[in-house]
């Protein structure tokens, strides 16, 4: 683990639960919950996109602009509400 | 028997549909190209078979309207139809959802794993074998843009057969993960090139600088190319060759009369003049030809590029806050930077957006905010004499009323827009034969749609000119175009035609003689008040009659205000 270079806490930040929009870019992640109406939850579903899976935020946009998420080798861009209804548990940093 | 080719969005259904048929569909690196589906025909085993590019979809429970077309199509599959399904080798799991559905639906199905190359890239190997073996349906290993494997893929269609291989719905997933582990190994390699520029796109800080350099690039590019052509190729050709020919001709028609008039036009000081003569050969051939195809060549080069690479949808991100405002989404962008070509393609491209709302918002800002090519071929070619600053009044006005008319519709029209959700296809390097032959079909589309109607539309003129009903026209509207937009009446004649085609249109302002002023005024309302023919029968189409009339009336108003508005404001 390279710690020199980071201006961040990595080590704090596993284990904490919060959602895709929140998660800093960079992170990865185990989806927990993806609350919502069914809407959401089939159509991540249908990208394979589900609970127990990791994901890895790429992006985000200023001014609550969309989320860039990368799942196995698809990247996902969604809007930052739907991106607050992806629970994920931290796991570390992806680069 | 027919077969249908199903899958992912954006993993080369339409590239297998070019290369098998020998058609021409148009193939692009982002989800939602296919937005109908398109039939074609092959030769298999010596017979003749249809063959449907089907729109992608990643499920059978469709989540819009596109997806909705591909599912219907399945439901009406009939016995001994066969479906080809195309599978992205670079993203199986996710691409095996939608073949064990099909599976389940008892569907005759041959595996396509397209592109196959790019898995040697990204240190993916699968056994086609073992994957066969589980899935007991054929599997094909292909790639679909150079053509490798497609020879085989065909040779093996007849042996397409329903799956034998069964699960429970509810560990559909889990048994995907199985087949996975057991036919994929994945090795690690390290960020590629595409996938570090990737990456800087769509992070703020370098992916903004970098949208704003790419459309500068782009807007550059495309005067450069447009200006050359016009300059160097087709300005001479016309000047030199053409001309002596034409006034031959004149002379040998009695340099006089209706016929004469029609073919050659009025000669100007004894010669030809391209904007003002007007006749079938002359100004007919000339606009099309020499002013507006530079352009639209030159366009379409840049924005096959951009789409083959795959950076549209990172745009989208990009600009999807301004669209909110907008009441859409970041992907509203890939229809209006269409509709800069042609508009026709821009309203059947808003096909991708979710909501009736949506699509009714996108459609008329397009078709009051966005010009053609040809329209923005014909004002440059007027107005650049006056300097760009005078042509950059006039796209700066156009953009203004895009915006303020999409906050408007947001705010006005009833209903919520959805946020965007978009796969991001990796960067490619595109192929250079299918960009050629993109860019060659779109130009040869276009010199079949625009010379027939450039033609009509200069005859319409002539005789609606020789019968007097222009300048009937011109004292009945006098009034408002005089007053309120501070043009000479006979510029209605210009309103007139632009029904037909606009860059005709544009063409009739010049023997008018207006000032700098005018011209933007005109070019602006031209623009805005009311589609051409083509775009209104695809409005029609898309819209529904009742809506069209909304959104025909918005576009007669707007454009008497913002046509009034710039009378007063410029000097």
């Amino acid at each position: 683990m390279n710690k020199s270079n980071s201006s961040k806490k990595p080590i704090e930040s596993m284990g904490k639960r919060i959602s895709l929009a929140r998660m800093r870019a960079g992170q990865k992640g185990n989806i927990i919950k993806i609350s919502g109406g069914c809407g959401v939850v089939s159509r991540l579903e249908a990208l394979g996109i589900r609970e127990g899976r990791e994901i890895k935020k790429i992006s985000e946009q200023w001014m609550r602009g969309p989320v860039l998420l990368q799942h196995g080798n698809t990247q996902l861009a969604l809007g930052f509400g739907l991106a607050s209804k992806v629970l994920v548990e931290i796991t570390g940093e992806y680069r | 028997m027919r077969i249908l080719l199903m899958g992912n969005p954006n993993v080369g259904k339409s590239a297998i549909f070019n290369r098998l048929t020998g058609a021409n569909v148009i193939v692009s690196n982002y989800a939602g190209t296919t937005v109908e589906f398109t039939k074609g025909s092959l030769k298999v085993a010596g017979q003749n078979v249809e063959l449907i590019d089907v729109p992608g979809t990643y499920t059978l429970d469709p989540t819009n309207k596109a997806e909705q077309i591909a599912v219907e199509m399945l439901k009406g599959r009939k016995e001994g139809d066969v479906v080809i399904n195309v599978v992205e080798a670079t993203n199986l799991e996710r691409s095996l959802n939608l073949t064990l559905q099909l599976i389940k639906q008892n569907v005759p199905i041959i595996l396509a794993l397209n592109f196959w190359d790019e898995t040697k890239h990204k240190g993916i190997s699968i056994d086609v074998e073992k994957l066969e073996n589980i899935l007991k349906v054929p599997c094909v290993p292909i790639c679909a843009v150079t053509g490798e494997g497609v020879k085989h893929l065909v040779e093996r269609i007849e042996e397409a057969k329903p799956s034998s291989l069964e699960y429970d719905e509810k560990e559909k997933w889990h048994e995907i993960g199985n087949i996975v582990d057991k036919v994929q190994t994945i090795t690690h390699r390290h960020h590629t090139l595409l996938e570090r520029l990737s990456d800087a796109s769509v992070r703020p800080l370098t992916g903004l600088p970098m949208a704003v350099i790419v459309l500068f690039l782009t807007f550059k590019l495309i005067r450069f190319v447009g200006e050359g052509l016009i300059g160097y190729v087709c300005k001479p050709v016309f000047e030199n060759l053409w001309s002596p020919l034409m006034l031959k001709l004149s002379y040998f028609l009695g340099s006089a009369g209706f016929i004469h008039d029609l073919v050659i036009g009025h000669l100007v000081k004894g010669q030809i003049d391209y904007g003002q003569s007007f006749g079938l050969l002359t100004t007919g051939l000339f606009v099309p030809l020499a002013a507006v195809l530079p352009y639209v060549f030159a366009f379409y080069l840049v924005l096959s590029f951009l789409e083959d690479f795959g950076y549209l949808p990172r745009l989208a991100i990009m600009v999807d806050t301004l669209m909110h405002r907008l009441g859409l989404h970041g992907l509203a962008i890939v229809p209006m930077l269409l509709g800069l070509g042609c508009n026709v393609p821009g309203v059947l491209a808003t096909r991708i957006l979710e909501t009736r709302r949506e699509r009714f918002i996108a459609v008329t800002i397009l078709s009051i905010g966005v010009p053609c090519a040809a329209l923005q071929a014909m004002v440059v070619g007027l107005l650049g004499r006056y300097g760009m600053a005078k042509v950059g009044i006039v796209y700066g006005t156009l953009f203004i009323v895009w915006i303020v008319l999409g906050v408007l519709l947001n705010h006005t029209v009833k209903g919520k827009s959805p946020e965007i959700f978009v796969e991001i296809p990796p960067y490619r390097i595109p192929y250079l034969r299918s960009l050629s032959k993109k860019i060659w079909i779109r130009m040869k589309w276009f010199i079949k749609e625009a010379v027939p109607f450039v033609l009509l539309g200069v005859l319409i003129v002539n005789i609606l000119y020789t019968l007097g009903i222009i300048q009937f026209a011109a004292k009945f509207t006098a009034p408002v175009v005089t007053r309120v937009l501070g043009l000479p009446s006979e510029a209605v004649g210009a309103l007139i035609i632009g029904f037909l085609r606009k860059d005709v249109a544009v063409g009739m302002l010049i023997p008018l003689g207006l000032t700098a002023k005018q011209l933007i005024i005109a070019s602006v309302i031209l623009a805005m008040y009311f589609p051409c023919v083509a775009t209104f029968t695809t409005l029609v189409k898309e819209l529904g009659f009742v809506d069209m009339l909304k959104s025909a009336g918005i576009m007669i108003v707007s454009s008497l205000i913002v046509g009034g508005l710039l009378n007063i404001i410029l000097i």
